[in-house]
């Protein structure tokens, strides 16, 4: 019986798979899709070379340095500005009481609903047409500027993101983690600042980081309202000498300055979460 | 009051008419981006989800550049840049006139190439999140791997990254606000010229502010409604 059943097995002998193909299709689509894009960066290259200009160099090198101050200036103090606000914000989100907390909701609607070009405009040529008031109470020449119009404009807007940001980490933190410290008889205020802000972080830091980078690249609309950041004076030389380059500078820069902060991030992750890693 | 309501109204005097094209204009912009922005982020996935590395280098290239860049200056460097690469090219074919770029177009594509390198990364969290199982049943069935990819795989995949996309959406709405830097008569462009002409800045970007809400809150209540149908076809678990 046994031998029959072995004797019934097929002459034929199965055949090893064949060896995969060196060239898939696949394969050869993204070599080509690769070697795309180092033709595109070394066109770039070797237009940025050929058009090398000493004098157009030397002429608005230091004022493309001077722009990016201004940018890293405005993003830094908006967001940080942006964070004092955001605490009262995401607070009133999470109260119980229905005033406070429909009044931040529609705080936090307006601005993430709106685009923020238009809160830009809205607080410069907008409060502009306020210009007696605004005199009367002496904050004229705080309005006056279109620095500080830009930098209440994009703190109130990234305050609006942040707070939603806070909330969301606050909420991920379960709620034993509250009653945990409170059967230990910590404040709620301790329990906050040492129980649960510690594990919020850790939700809310890629969040964050994202909203800088966000912040940095929404910085370029204050170029439209005469604030001289690194957009405003990229279009400043393009006006003035029509050299395409003008633009590509700026783009380099811009990425080298996002691509900086996201691996700051990266590195900051693996550090925070390093007793998570099993 | 009543002044400011004849300013924005139909009548008269009022801005009304140019503020609507305006709308129009956004709508339209925001409309024709999304599925060019859709096509080109799906296929940026599925090379950022290809095991094949070179493939994933030129996916993860192209959202490293988007993302990276402000929205502004990509969009000035596709309108300027395409600008003087197509007049080079006509006086490479002896054409002398001055050529223009449409920048509805260059909007679309600037907004376009913004918005899939996110979108890429929605559909890519979407790719992961079903199960291989579901691409082995469906080669099981004797499905060939694009009739898997269309029946078995994108519907789900749908369903996954509609909120996702939804997001993505929002933004794109807002985006097209910075359209109006390269002359495009969106909203902000109109309101604009309103608040120049009539010194009445505050109530006119006011006005920009609120068709914005407007339009996100419409937009929700059409995302809400995709979102229970597509919910409606999902297997019940």
């Amino acid at each position: 019986m046994t031998e029959s059943f072995i004797n019934a097995r097929p002459a034929t002998v199965m055949r090893p798979p064949a060896p995969p193909k060196k060239w898939t299709r696949s394969r050869v689509v993204g070599h080509l899709l690769v070697s795309l894009w180092i033709a595109l960066l070394a066109g770039l290259l070797v237009y940025l070379y050929s058009a090398w200009n000493p004098e157009l160099i030397q002429k608005y090198g230091p004022t493309y340095l001077a722009g990016l101050k201004t940018t890293i200036g405005l993003v830094g103090s908006s967001i940080l500005l942006g964070a004092l606000i955001s605490v009262p914000v995401a607070l009133g989100r999470m109260s119980k009481n229905r005033i406070a907390s429909s009044i931040a909701y529609a705080y936090v609607y307006f601005f993430r609903g709106t685009p923020l070009i238009a809160q830009v405009f809205l607080f410069y040529y907008g409060l502009g047409s306020f210009k007696p008031q605004l005199e009367a109470v002496g904050l004229w020449t705080f309005f006056r500027e279109a620095w500080y119009c830009a930098l209440l404009a994009f703190a109130l807007n990234t305050a609006a993101y942040q707070a939603e940001i806070l909330r969301g980490a606050v909420r991920s933190v379960s709620l034993g983690q509250w009653e945990g410290a409170a059967s230990l008889g910590i404040s709620k205020f301790v329990t906050f600042w040492k129980v649960i802000l510690p594990q919020a972080l850790i939700v809310a830091l890629r969040p964050y980081g994202n909203e800088i980078i966000l912040m940095i690249k929404g910085s370029a609309i204050v170029a439209l309202i005469t604030v001289y950041d690194l957009m405003g004076y990229t279009r400043l030389a393009y006006s003035r000498t029509f050299d395409f380059q003008a633009y590509l500078w700026a783009a380099i820069i811009y990425l080298i300055l996002v691509e900086i902060i996201r691996h700051i991030w990266d590195w900051l992750e693996r550090r925070i979460t390093r007793h998570l890693i099993r | 009051m009543e002044g400011s309501i004849a300013l924005l109204g139909f009548g008269e005097g009022g801005w009304g008419p140019s503020i609507a094209s305006g709308v129009l204009v956004t709508v339209s912009l925001a409309l024709a981006t999304l599925p060019v922005g859709l096509a080109i982020g799906f296929f940026v996935a599925l090379g950022k989800q290809s095991p094949e590395r070179s493939v994933k280098l030129a996916a993860n290239m192209y959202t490293t550049i988007f993302r990276g860049l402000p929205e502004l200056l990509t969009l000035f460097v596709v309108y300027f840049g395409a600008q003087i690469g197509i007049q080079k090219l006509g006086q490479l074919l002896g054409y002398q006139g001055t050529i223009g770029i449409n920048s509805f177009i260059a909007g679309m594509f600037a907004l376009g190439a913004v918005f899939s390198s996110y979108a890429s990364e929605v559909f890519l969290s979407a790719f992961r999140a079903i199960p291989k199982g579901q691409y082995e049943g469906g080669y099981a069935i004797g499905l060939s791997s694009g009739q898997t990819m269309r029946k078995v795989i994108l519907p789900q995949l749908i369903r996954i990254a509609l909120p996702g996309l939804a997001n993505l959406w929002m933004i794109l709405l807002k985006d097209t606000a910075l359209v109006s830097a390269i002359g495009l008569a969106d909203i902000l462009r109109q309101t604009g010229v309103a608040a120049r002409v009539t010194k009445h800045a505050f109530l006119f970007f006011g006005a920009a502010c609120m068709i914005y809400l407007v339009l996100a809150i419409l937009s929700s209540f059409v995302i809400d409604a995709i979102e229970r149908s597509s919910a409606k076809s999902g297997a019940k678990r």
